[in-house]
């Protein structure tokens, strides 16, 4: 019995070392965070870095709100992070100890969604798209209509990813719509298009890059990041820019309210901002970053892939959304709830 | 001895038994059983905007499990969505009770009818399935039927078909996925059974000049009930709460209950409905092991 | 006479029914076991032989953690719910009918009964709040909820064993003086001992096999296999999962040989 209390408090004052020196946790998107960068970091501060997936803007938002998450960072999406600040879930950053501040490219400082970067540091950014397997399909893949009006090649085996706030607004540009609108009218085409499409859809699922490149997917909306890492592996995928209209997404990190380990967090974000870290963390997820002078530490194949450069006649059809309206927001989850059952 | 002295003796003992699985039922109150009674009162609050609830009283979680308010007109109808999921999830659990049943019958009557040397074997055989981790055993299904999977690449090698079957992202990968899941659950109250079974009995029978499927039907199931309804239970109830197997097998596209409890608390934001539909599916569950327990009953009281 | 209900007992195609079960059960498993071993990137595709993927499964940081913290909560919940299981199992078998054991019967079993969906979600609301009030996000949580539904477990070869066990024994000890707690230690204990033991390793195989529960109340870098298994599940379906899956096997097909040795022993 003794023996049996005696091994118990071991256990236990083990389990509570979750706050002790040198432990970052992250909660960043699948697939997104280099684990090269996770090497040298630890190399050089002594921190060691735990990285929890996940894989869409609203299952972490809905995690980190329901308390007691645990985790350090996060890095949500531009158009979500209103929502964060507006929640208290992030904390405003603290520029004294962010020595490489500076480094954020000009273009990315002033933003919409962060004035001044008060609460968030890029981390990558890119387009969302289709990518389609083009020994399956050979017609144009330069638009929307891949995954909303399914062509007959592609029924059946097409995946489009539970991503809300882009599938949606994808659709509302496929029917002409706004961004973020208010207008029922629209809405409702929208609601329409995207049930009706979900009959051809195959799934309604995450892990594009391994399920292009092994063919147990034809085509899926994806990023185009994750497009590039499937081509590399399956010559045959090849990414679409939808005419329509696309959105720009871009992720930032932020620290978490409830953070346990701010001080090794800050030197995390500071780490990340030195152009050599940031090209590191592009090269692994093949999109690019906010940082300037990375470029020059970018990998080869990065600088001229049509994935990470949109060609000339489709970029202007890429647009940042914006942060939706609170109407318009519950429109948006009332079509995507539907769609998902 | 008298009454007295015997009456305190037994409540001596009453408060000893009770003492002594005390830690236990505090263990049970603390993380299993007391947790339900805040799910039940979660179903009767307010959704919050991104998850979680409003402290307010709202029984729009309970409406909700079977009406929807449309989005633009604001009507209330019934829930189309809600109810296939339902279906679904009934439908693939009868189903799959089914199968494991016309399966495990014959495997539990094959083991419990060999010499009985080899039966620890064979029975040794069943458990382990049984016990290997759930995750493994889907995972091993999907690379048994996934379009590059052992099935699939078997096929296409005799030249039977020339494209891969698509049977993953199914309600047929879905049903696969959990009968190999929970056959075990099938063959072991059933062997436990059959068994018992007086296999004299078959002798009377034939000696009547029964033929071998009558005497299946007239004598031996009857008497081999009970196990039956055991096993007919632990695979429609697992079945039903499935979480992991439609999860992996379906793609996220063919929901069963379990999936669609688990999408309120994430994408789906509404705490208060996934509260209620976690409490009706206790109460369907719990009113199959009723039925259960009542058959099982019936069964044990001597007929004459 | 034995040879005759031999032949009485077949039914007709019961035998081929029940050997291809046996076959489809196995099947998928040594596929997934046989293909941990591949050398190839694609789980489909057999490249030769090779212990690449043990390797790497070896050497990924993540893969180690989640192993030792799954063995950390399946230890402490084995131990935890034997330790009350067997003091429950005293307490419930044995004896007269009293009052209240209906109760005690459902609120031990009741584990088996609840679908763990609605267990996991119950646990993750309840958690959540004490996480919030305390700051506290240790393993507690996870040990706390896998000792719970690994009570049943434990309790049922325990009760088996204590109610097949001989009462004889305890009476002879009672009989020459002993004290409860001397006929206890010396000759009760050790006599259900062989059932302790199994309820013990039932339970820990238990913990070590749970996805549901686990991933709904675990914090952030706290995942065990299964969670772990279930993350790289939806992204990179790598060998890499099977040679994690066919040493979990390993360790389960060793502890169950050991659980039916042990139970056997009962003669």
């Amino acid at each position: 019995m003794k023996k049996f209390l005696s091994v118990t408090a071991v256990l236990l004052a083990s389990t509570s070392f979750a706050a002790a020196e040198g432990e970052l946790q992250l909660y960043n998107w699948g697939n997104y965070t280099s684990p090269e960068l996770l090497t040298k970091f630890e190399a050089e501060t002594g921190i060691k870095v735990t990285v929890t997936d996940y894989d869409s803007n609203t299952s972490a938002l809905a995690k980190v709100e329901a308390g007691g998450s645990g985790f350090d960072l996060v890095v949500p999406s531009a158009n979500y992070i209103p929502i964060w600040i507006e929640k208290g879930l992030i904390v405003e950053l603290d520029a004294a100890k962010l020595a490489n501040k500076g480094n954020i490219a000009p273009e990315w400082v002033n933003v919409d969604w962060d004035m001044g970067r008060k609460f968030s540091v890029p981390w990558q950014w890119g387009s969302v798209g289709v990518a389609v397997n083009t020994s399956v399909y050979k017609g144009d893949i330069n638009t929307s209509d891949v995954f909303l009006r399914v062509p007959e090649e592609l029924k059946g085996k097409i995946n489009v990813v539970p991503e809300m706030t882009d599938v949606l607004n994808m659709a509302i540009f496929n029917v002409g719509g706004e961004a973020c609108t208010e207008d029922t009218e629209v809405l409702k085409k929208v609601r329409d298009l995207v049930l009706e499409a979900k009959k051809d859809w195959l799934s309604m699922d995450y892990g594009a890059t391994e399920k292009l490149s092994n063919n147990d997917w034809a085509a899926s909306v994806n990023w185009n990041g994750s497009t590039m890492r499937a081509r590399l592996a399956n010559p045959d995928v090849a990414f679409g820019y939808p005419k329509e209209g696309y959105p720009l997404f871009m992720d930032s990190i932020a620290i978490l309210s409830d953070a346990k380990n701010v001080d090794n967090a800050y030197k995390f974000i500071d780490f990340i901002m030195i152009p050599e870290n940031a090209a590191m963390i592009s090269a692994f997820a093949r999109y690019a970053n906010g940082i300037a002078g990375s470029a020059e530490f970018m990998p080869e194949e990065m600088k001229t892939a049509p994935e990470v450069v949109a060609p000339a006649e489709h970029a202007a059809a890429g647009r940042f959304l914006p942060t939706c309206s609170q109407k318009s927001q519950e429109c948006l989850t009332a079509i995507w709830t539907e769609l998902q059952k | 001895m008298s009454s007295d002295a015997e009456t305190k003796a037994e409540a001596a003992r009453t408060r000893s038994a009770w003492l002594l699985s005390m830690p236990a039922l505090v263990v049970l109150v603390f993380a299993a059983s007391g947790p339900l009674l805040i799910v039940l009162t979660y179903s009767f609050l307010t959704p919050g905007q991104y998850g979680n609830v409003v402290w307010d009283f709202d029984l729009s979680g309970w409406i909700g499990i079977l009406y929807t308010k449309d989005i633009f007109d604001g009507t209330w109808g019934l829930a189309d969505a809600h109810l296939s999921i339902f279906w679904r999830s009934v439908k693939l659990s009868l189903l799959t009770t089914a199968i494991t049943f016309v399966v495990g019958f014959p495997t539990a009557w094959f083991i419990a009818t060999r010499p009985p040397a080899q039966r620890a074997f064979w029975l040794f055989l069943i458990t382990i399935p049984f016990w290997t981790n759930l995750l493994i055993r889907t995972v091993a299904i999907n690379e048994v039927i996934r379009n590059e999977g052992l099935l699939n690449t078997f096929l296409i090698w005799l030249g039977v078909i020339s494209e891969p079957i698509r049977i993953i992202y199914t309600d047929t990968a879905v049903l696969i996925g959990m009968a190999y899941v929970y056959l075990p659950l099938m063959v072991l109250p059933l062997f436990a059974a059959i068994d018992r079974f007086d296999m004299r009995l078959l002798e009377a029978g034939y000696d009547l000049y029964a033929s071998r499927w009558r005497v299946l039907r007239r004598v031996i199931l009857p008497i081999v009930k009970p196990g039956i309804i055991a096993g007919s239970i632990l695979v429609f109830v697992p079945s039903l709460g499935a979480y992991v197997t439609p999860r992996v097998l379906g793609g996220g596209k063919n929901m069963m209950i379990g999936n669609f409890i688990e999408l309120q608390f994430g994408q789906g934001r509404n705490w208060p409905l996934g509260a209620a539909l976690s409490m009706t599916l206790l109460v369907v569950v719990m009113v199959a092991l009723l039925v259960y327990v009542r058959a099982a009953n019936k069964e044990s009281t001597p007929h004459g | 006479m034995a040879d005759r209900s031999f032949e009485v007992a077949r039914l007709p195609g019961f035998k081929f029914i029940a050997i291809t079960a046996f076959v489809l059960l196995y099947l998928p498993i040594i596929t997934l076991v046989v293909y941990s071993f591949n050398g190839g990137q694609s789980v489909a595709v057999w490249e030769g032989f090779s212990l690449d993927w043990y390797g790497k499964a070896w050497d990924n940081e993540a893969v180690k953690g989640a192993t030792i913290r799954s063995l950390i909560i399946a230890a402490s919940a084995s131990a935890i719910a034997t330790t009350v299981a067997t003091m429950a199992a005293l307490g419930t078998t044995r004896r007269k009918a009293f009052k209240g054991q209906t109760f005690i019967y459902v609120m031990i079993n009741q584990p088996l009964m609840v679908p763990e969906i609605v267990t996991a979600v119950a646990l993750l609301i309840f958690f959540a709040s004490i996480k919030v009030a305390t700051g506290y996000n240790g393993l507690i949580y996870l040990i706390i909820a896998h000792a719970a539904f690994c009570i049943p477990f434990a309790y049922l070869p325990i009760r088996a064993r204590l109610e097949g066990m001989d009462l004889t024994l305890e009476t002879a000890a009672a009989d020459l003086y002993a004290s409860h707690w001397r006929t206890f230690r010396r000759v009760t204990l050790p006599l259900m001992l062989p059932g302790i033991i199994a309820g013990a390793m039932l339970a820990f195989v238990i913990s070590l096999d749970d996805v549901v529960i686990t991933e709904f109340v675990k914090s952030g870098g706290q995942d065990t296999l299964p969670t772990y298994m279930l993350g790289q599940m939806r992204r990179a379906v790598t060998p890499e999962v099977n040679a994690i899956s066919t040493v979990l096997l390993a360790l389960t097909v060793v502890l169950l040989t050991a659980f039916f040795l042990l139970t056997r022993k009962k003669n």
